[in-house]
C-alpha cells in the first residue's frame, strides 16, 4: 500500500509508521503507516468503529486519559516520535490542537473560552489578549457574530457557532496541526457549509486532519484521503484519485455505497 | 368505534389499548394520592410551626438572653447566636475538606482501590446517625479536654456536612461530560487546571447546592450538639466554653412544664424552619440560575 501519494513540491508534516493501537486487549489499529503532508487537508473516511477516530486521538495522545489505552509504533514530526516523545504532553497538544464531535465551550464567557487556552502556553497584556482573540476569532469566522456579546457565556450560542467558537479556541494557542473528529456531526447543513469553507481557508496556515462519516464533505473539502476498513489501511491517496479511480475494490465498494 | 368494524387484529389493538389505558390512571392516581399523603403532614406541621411559633416572635427574641423559668422577659438571642457561629464555623472547616475529598473521589480515584474504599466509607458516614457522631467527638474533645466546649460542637457538625459535601461534589463532577475534560486537555492543559478552571466550574451550582442542603441539614441537629457545645444560659462568644445553640435550647424548652419556656421553644423552632426554607430555597434558585 502506498504510504507516500504526495506531490514532488509538498513536505511531510506528520510520518506515521507501524501504528498499532490497542483498547485493552482489542487490536484496534493495524500497522498503520501514511504521510500527512504539511498545510493540506487530509480526510480520513470509513464505516463506524474502522479506527479512523482513534488514529486522529494518537496524535495528541489524548489516549493516555483512560489507562486500558495504548498505542506503539511511531508519530513523527519534526524528527521526533510523538509516542514516546519525552516532552511533557502539554507541549505537545500544544501544537497539534484538536476540535471534538460534539461542541464543547467552556462554562465560561466567548472572550474567556479563547483566553483559557492562551493563558497556559503566554503572559500576555490585556490588549495584546484583546487582539489575539480577536484574531482567532476572525480566523474562525465568527468574530462578526460575536463581537458585541464577548461576555456571554459560550453555551448561549448556537450549535455551529459554539463549534466555529471550539475551532477559534484551538487555533488561537496556535497550534502546526489542527485534528477535528467529525467536526460537522452534529450540525446543520448550513453550519457544516460555514465550517466546511472555514476548512479550506485554515489549511493556508495550518495542517488539517478530518475524520469524516460523510464521503462528500471528504470528497469537498479534503486534499488526500485515508479510507480504513476495521483498522487496516486500506487506501491512502490524492481525494481525487481514491474518489475517481479507487485502486483497492473495497475503496471502490465503499464510496459506490455498495458497502458500508 | 365504528371504524374498528370487524377487523379483529384492530379489536385486539384496542382491547389492549383501554387496558393501558386503566393501568395509567391507577398509576397515576396512586402516585397523587402519595404526594398528597406527603404534603398534608408537611403543610400540617408548618401550619403548627405558625399558629404556635408566630405569638412568640418578637424582638426580644434577638435581643435578650434565655430566662429563668416563669420570668416576665426574655429571648434566644445567645442560642441564636450560639447556632449561626456554629454553623458557620462547621461550615467553614467542613467544606474545603469536603470539596477536595469529593474531587480525589470524582478526579483522580475514581478507578482505584483506595477511591473506592473511600467512597464506600463516606457512604456509611453519610448515613452514620448523628448521636454516634456526638459521642465520637464527646470521647474524642469533650472528655479529653474536660470541658464541654463550643469547638467541639463546631467539630461535630462539621463532621456531619463533610460526607454530604463530598457526596454531591464527587456526583456532580462526574456528572460533566468527558467531553469537556478532553477538550481541556486537548488545548495543553494539565490536569489541575482543567479541574479548577473547566469541571469544577461546570458543577459549580451543584457544589453550592450540596453545601447549602449540608448546612440546612445540621442547622437544625440537636444530638451532636448535646454531648459537645451542651448549652449556656448566658450569652459567650468564647468558643472553649459551653455554648447554646438553638437545637438544644428547643429540646430543653419544649420538655419543660414552664410556659415562657413552651413559647420560647415553639418560637426558636419557627426560627429554625424558616431559616431551613430560606436555604433550601436560596439552593434551589441557585441551581435553576446556573443551569
Amino acid at each position: 500500500m502506498q504510504t507516500t501519494p504526495l506531490a514532488r513540491n509538498e513536505t511531510v508534516k506528520m510520518s506515521v509508521r507501524d501504528l498499532n493501537f490497542y483498547y485493552g486487549k482489542f487490536h484496534a489499529i493495524k500497522n498503520v503507516s501514511l504521510d500527512i503532508p504539511e498545510k493540506k487537508v487530509t480526510a480520513f473516511i470509513g464505516p463506524s468503529g474502522c479506527g479512523k477516530s482513534t488514529l486522529l486521538r494518537t496524535f495528541n495522545r489524548m489516549y493516555e486519559l483512560y489507562p486500558d489505552q495504548r498505542a506503539e509504533g511511531q508519530v513523527m514530526m519534526g524528527g521526533e516520535n510523538m509516542i514516546t516523545s519525552k516532552e511533557d504532553v502539554s507541549l505537545i497538544r500544544a501544537r497539534i490542537g484538536m476540535v471534538f464531535q460534539k461542541p464543547t465551550p467552556f462554562p465560561m464567557s466567548i472572550y474567556d473560552n479563547i483566553a483559557y487556552g492562551v493563558k497556559l502556553f503566554e503572559s500576555l497584556n490585556a490588549s495584546d489578549m484583546d487582539e489575539r482573540v480577536e484574531w482567532a476569532l476572525g480566523k474562525a469566522a465568527l468574530w462578526n457574530e460575536v463581537k458585541d456579546k464577548l461576555n456571554q457565556n459560550g453555551a448561549s450560542l448556537s450549535g455551529g457557532q459554539q463549534q466555529r467558537l471550539c475551532i477559534a479556541r484551538g487555533i488561537a494557542i496556535k497550534p502546526e496541526v489542527l485534528l477535528l473528529d467529525e467536526p460537522c456531526s452534529a450540525l446543520d447543513p448550513l453550519s457544516t457549509a460555514k465550517i466546511e469553507e472555514l476548512i479550506a481557508e485554515l489549511k493556508e496556515d495550518y495542517t488539517v486532519v478530518i475524520v469524516t462519516h460523510n464521503m462528500q464533505q471528504a470528497a469537498r473539502c479534503s486534499d488526500y484521503t485515508a479510507y480504513m476498513y476495521l483498522g487496516d489501511l486500506i487506501e491512502f491517496g490524492a481525494t481525487e484519485d481514491l474518489f475517481f479511480k479507487p485502486k483497492r475494490k473495497e475503496t471502490e465498494d465503499y464510496i459506490t455505497g455498495r458497502f458500508g | 368505534m365504528s371504524s374498528a368494524g370487524t377487523n379483529p387484529a384492530q379489536q385486539a389493538r384496542l382491547a389492549r389499548f383501554r387496558h393501558r389505558k386503566v393501568v395509567n390512571i391507577v398509576a397515576i392516581t396512586l402516585s397523587l394520592g402519595a404526594m398528597a399523603f406527603g404534603l398534608f403532614w408537611l403543610t400540617w406541621i408548618l401550619f403548627e410551626t405558625f399558629r404556635l411559633g408566630l405569638g412568640g416572635l418578637s424582638i426580644a427574641l434577638f435581643t435578650e438572653m434565655t430566662p429563668p423559668p416563669n420570668a416576665e422577659t426574655g429571648g434566644l438571642a445567645n442560642a441564636i447566636f450560639g447556632s449561626l457561629t456554629m454553623v458557620l464555623l462547621a461550615t467553614a472547616l467542613g467544606t474545603p475538606i469536603g470539596v477536595l475529598a469529593g474531587i480525589y473521589l470524582a478526579e483522580y480515584g475514581a478507578h482505584t482501590r483506595l477511591g473506592k474504599l473511600t467512597g464506600f466509607v463516606n457512604d456509611i458516614l453519610l448515613s452514620a446517625p448523628s448521636i454516634v457522631v456526638g459521642l465520637f467527638v464527646y470521647a474524642l474533645i469533650v472528655a479529653q479536654v474536660k470541658s464541654f466546649s463550643g469547638w467541639a460542637g463546631v467539630v461535630a457538625l462539621a463532621l456531619l456536612i463533610i460526607p454530604v459535601v463530598i457526596r454531591t461534589t464527587d456526583n456532580m463532577l462526574k456528572l460533566v461530560p468527558n467531553a469537556l475534560r478532553e477538550a481541556a486537555y486537548a488545548l495543553g492543559s494539565p490536569k489541575w487546571k482543567v479541574i479548577m478552571g473547566i469541571t469544577l466550574r461546570a458543577a459549580q451550582a451543584g457544589v453550592v447546592t450540596g453545601v447549602l442542603l449540608a448546612v440546612a441539614r445540621v442547622a437544625g441537629e440537636t444530638a451532636p450538639l448535646l454531648f459537645t457545645a451542651l448549652s449556656n444560659q448566658f450569652w459567650t462568644s468564647d468558643l472553649s466554653q459551653p455554648m447554646a445553640s438553638l437545637p438544644v435550647t428547643i429540646f430543653k424548652f419544649a420538655m419543660s412544664p414552664f410556659e415562657n419556656w413552651q413559647k420560647l421553644a415553639w418560637a426558636g423552632v419557627l426560627l429554625i424552619t424558616l431559616g431551613v426554607l430560606a436555604l433550601n430555597i436560596l439552593a434551589r434558585v441557585l441551581f435553576r440560575n446556573k443551569n
